[in-house]
């Protein structure tokens, strides 16, 4: 609610330039919204129910909750959730007034922008927190949970992506709208997958059946309610401008089309189980055996579409051109990929495939940067024309950098992470990845509301002593579960990763010990990307009045060049 | 050209379906693969006399049911006196798989809260309730003169579920 | 004679001692056969744990998982394959507790759906792109000259901007 309540005021507060009809359709559809949402609070969810007698220790906080990663991740993730609902607000009120245009695209840009930054750092977060704080170096499980945060983030970065084709060239407008309405479906749908019990996930704290019927019954309300105003209102709009078969505006539909695929194919892995089970046909599990493969599988395309996408001319472009521009990208790549395979110890298939495509972005963006700055024409000198450069190009090349940051991590760490697991009590040493693990002494000790066993761990490599690791065994006074705390020593190069397993009859601990080589590069490649976006959405020519483009389409047909 | 717009709308109305149904359902419910197949061979000893010895064979013939349960398991005790009261009519023989205890706790349990079972077979490590799929505490197998598994029951049986389901079944298997 | 052999095995036993506490004794693995212990935990990477919420039997502190683990090491230390492993597992517990779905009538849509998602998507897409490439101008609107001329540059291409 907050959330939400945030975003409105946000809205009305920074669309000054804006016709305030419009303003006013948009404040009317959040407001509706957040009525849903009221009401869902009061009816099902009321935090403020007493508890008679008050409970004396209170039930505490899941211990997994303990941590500050934790108190930030799902307001994060609401910003980014909610945050679409700012564009769905804009696309509904766009369908009511009949008025989509390239403007309409320009205004929404930065709100979609912002709401995605929020949501890429709440998923980031999440993930982050999980291999910090549960003890067994995982990452990502493709639980239906993360999946329910994932799909609206693919959706999202497809809709950022059509809208720079709508601002630019007024074309897909009624697809543009289309996925406003989509991603925040998502979001929505999401809440429903979280809340309702429907699918069973780790995250699973509060389901209750009886509230996931009143979501639902507000998603048809709501999404039955957009995609027949859509289905209604859509065929009023224009085609946008001309675009050839090989253009920025065709790379871009292309780029929409594998990352909406990728979307259905997760919503695919994610419901299957569900529409199995509802038809009687047996029950079943889709995990990430097989999200690994599909999602994958999927991204290399979209990864490689990457490299070759902002390279493209608007309009038209000519393929020999095309390639002539990227001849030295491709090898170039693959030659890069097998060089750091080869340093690394071990050359893999799927490995080197990740990392050439990484490379093949970075390479492609270096030559888009190259192409740019090479003096020409009246500007001679380079910081000249970086000067000139769009803070939104800037914000998108940042971005793919993520991408190829983030690609190149999930490469490094799948690939080449090694572990063992080991019986350790004091002084005992073992080795792995070129370090030495010495167990100095297991301590007890208490700390605000649990008691843990703690090991001290001497990490040392060469005979240099680099870190005193901290893995710690918790059992927490009020859930008495125990909790394992991982110990993590990180650097850009790699992690090394400690934790506690259980206590042998001897007196001796089981210990695991993990080396994983770049995996800070996995979170580094989000907050890249954050950046880019945030570059892409801060552009100055979101915040001038409109000065130029056509109003209306047919209006703007006939009257040729606007200066 | 309205008709074509109208798919992401009809889409999104089947997926609402489902999801209503889902609400119905329980996803972590397992349901057993091995209704309508053999039940598993086992030989294992008694609970109470450790010397004997159990065997699926020994059961072909009759119609019989294996209620799988442990003295540590709270849903165990909900479900124990409907099984008393059932033993009691003298219907279908129950016999229990006494799964991951101890002896002396499972003899204790019984001889406080009553036994129920014609005889009752001691899986101290848990490897027959495996070859069984049992996944939790209590489960119940109804099987046939044939070694057939014909129904599963995941956790305790209630009066209603006897009533239901278990009983009509019975009485069809036992014709 | 007695003394001096005495004396020399303390001298052994300090110098033992001395030597022990600095090197730190080498930790044992924790399992008695590392390889199929990692062999073990790659099949349980596959399997669900049924009493839990979403986790893999090889991540689970489950009873039923560290018991299913412990089957797992004996059908691998008896010869049993990985397939065989998984086909053990689904006899008795259904299709449930692998991760990755089987191939069958019922699967096929989810294994097969992606790659049909895709070849639709780019079908529609070459489709739409071609029939727009067919209508005349005046379906579109006309081109002012808005900021694209900053992104297509004169280094790109020699292709002229209009």
């Amino acid at each position: 609610m907050l959330m939400l309540n945030v975003w409105t005021v946000a809205v009305a507060a920074f669309s000054h330039s804006l016709p305030r009809a419009f303003v006013a359709r948009i404040i009317g559809v959040l407001g509706l919204v957040a009525v849903g949402f009221l009401l869902f609070t009061l009816i099902t969810s009321n935090p403020f129910e007493r508890l008679l007698p008050a409970a004396a220790d209170g039930r505490d906080l899941n211990p997994l909750l303990q941590d500050p990663g934790m108190v930030i991740h799902p307001p994060m993730l609401y910003m980014g959730y909610v945050g679409f609902s700012v564009a769905y607000a804009f696309a509904i009120a766009a369908l009511l007034s009949g008025q989509l245009d390239a403007t309409w695209a320009r205004w929404t840009r930065p709100w979609t922008s912002a709401a995605w930054i929020f949501l890429t750092f709440g998923i980031g977060l999440g993930s982050w927190w999980a291999y910090n704080e549960l003890g067994w170096g995982g990452w990502w499980f493709w639980d239906p949970v993360e999946n329910a945060s994932f799909m609206p983030w693919l959706a999202g970065t497809a809709l950022i992506h059509s809208l720079a084709v709508t601002e630019k060239r007024g074309s897909f407008k009624v697809w543009t709208v289309l996925l406003a309405i989509v991603a925040f479906s998502l979001s929505l749908m999401g809440t429903f997958l979280v809340r309702s019990g429907v699918l069973s996930s780790v995250h699973a704290f509060a389901t209750d059946p009886r509230r996931g019927l009143f979501i639902l019954g507000f998603l048809v309300v709501v999404i039955g309610a957009s995609l027949l105003l859509y289905a209604w209102r859509a065929p009023k709009v224009g085609l946008g401008q001309r675009f050839g078969l090989l253009s920025r505006e065709s790379m871009l539909l292309l780029n929409n089309m594998l990352l909406i695929v990728a979307t259905g194919a997760v919503l695919l892995g994610t419901l299957y189980p569900l529409f199995l089970d509802a038809l009687g046909l047996g029950k079943i599990s889709v995990g990430a055996p097989y999200f690994e493969v599909v999602f994958g599988l999927l991204m290399a395309p979209v990864m490689f579409a990457m490299g070759i996408g902002p390279l493209v001319r608007w309009k038209n472009d000519e393929p020999g051109n095309l390639m002539r521009r990227l001849r030295w990208a491709l090898p170039g790549a693959v030659a890069a990929a097998l060089l750091v395979g080869w340093a690394a110890g071990r050359i893999g298939l799927v490995a080197t495939g990740g990392l050439a495509l990484a490379f093949w972005i970075v390479t492609s963006l270096g030559i888009d940067l190259i192409e740019r700055l090479r003096p020409s024409g009246m500007q001679t000198s380079v910081l000249a024309r970086w000067r000139l450069l769009p803070r939104a190009m800037l914000g998108m090349m940042v971005a793919h950098l993520g991408v190829a940051v983030f690609a190149f991590g999930v490469a490094m760490v799948k690939t080449y992470e090694t572990e063992r697991d080991v019986k350790m009590g004091p002084d005992t040493s073992t080795e792995l990845a070129g370090y030495r693990f010495r167990m100095l002494d297991i301590r007890e000790l208490q700390g605000p509301n649990y008691q843990a066993t703690q090991g001290r761990i001497e990490v040392s490599r060469d005979g240099k002593v680099i870190a005193m690791l901290l893995p710690e065994k918790r059992i927490y006074r009020v859930q008495t579960n125990p909790m394992t705390e991982g110990a993590v020593d990180s650097n850009p190069l790699r992690d090394i990763y400690v934790s506690m397993g259980e206590q042998l009859p001897s007196g001796e601990w089981v210990v695991r010990v993990q080396h994983k080589p770049f995996i800070v590069w996995i979170w580094g490649g989000c907050l890249i990307m954050m950046l880019g976006g945030g570059m892409a959405a801060s552009d100055r020519r979101y915040r001038q009045r409109q000065t130029q483009s056509a109003e209306l389409p047919a209006q703007a047909a006939g009257a040729g060049g606007v200066a | 050209m309205k008709a074509r717009l109208l798919w992401p709308l009809g889409i999104f109305l089947v997926l609402a379906l489902f999801l209503a149904r889902g609400l119905m359902l329980d996803p972590r419910e397992v349901p057993s693969p091995l209704i309508g197949k053999p039940a598993p061979a086992f030989s294992a000893p008694t609970l109470a006399a450790p010397e004997r010895v159990l065997r699926k064979e020994d059961m072909l013939g009759k119609v019989w049911m294996l209620n799988v349960f442990a003295s540590w398991c709270v849903a165990c005790r909900e479900e124990h006196p409907v099984l008393m009261a059932y033993a009691r009519t003298g219907g279908t023989p129950v016999y229990g798989l006494n799964y991951k205890d101890k002896r002396e706790d499972a003899l204790q349990w019984l001889k406080q809260l009553g036994n129920p079972y014609s005889d009752i077979v001691f899986d101290a490590k848990g490897l027959i309730g495996i070859d069984f799929g049992v996944y939790g505490v209590p489960e119940t197998f109804i099987i046939d003169r044939a070694g057939i598994i014909r129904y599963k029951q995941i956790g305790p049986i209630t009066p209603d579920v006897l009533r239901e389901k278990i009983e009509p079944l019975l009485k069809e298997l036992n014709a | 004679m007695l003394e001096r052999s005495l004396r020399r095995a303390l001298l052994c036993v300090c110098l033992a001692l001395a030597v022990g506490s600095i090197q730190a004794r080498e930790a044992e693995s924790a399992s008695a056969n590392p390889e199929l212990e990692a062999r073990m935990m790659a099949v349980a990477g596959e399997l669900r744990c049924l009493v839990c919420q979403n986790q893999t039997i090889a991540d689970s502190h489950a009873d039923l998982a560290v018991d299913l683990r412990q089957q797992i090491r004996e059908l691998l230390a008896r010869g049993q394959s990985e397939r065989q492993i998984l086909d053990y597992m689904t006899q008795r517990y259904g299709d449930f507790v692998l991760y990755r779905p089987p191939f069958k009538a019922t699967t096929a849509l989810l294994w097969i759906g992606p790659a049909a998602l895709l070849a639709l998507a780019l079908g529609a897409l070459v489709i739409v792109l071609r029939r727009r490439q067919r209508l005349g101008d005046d379906a579109f609107e006309a081109d002012p000259d808005t900021d694209t001329h900053t992104d297509n540059h004169e280094n790109a291409s020699h292709v002229p901007n209009r």
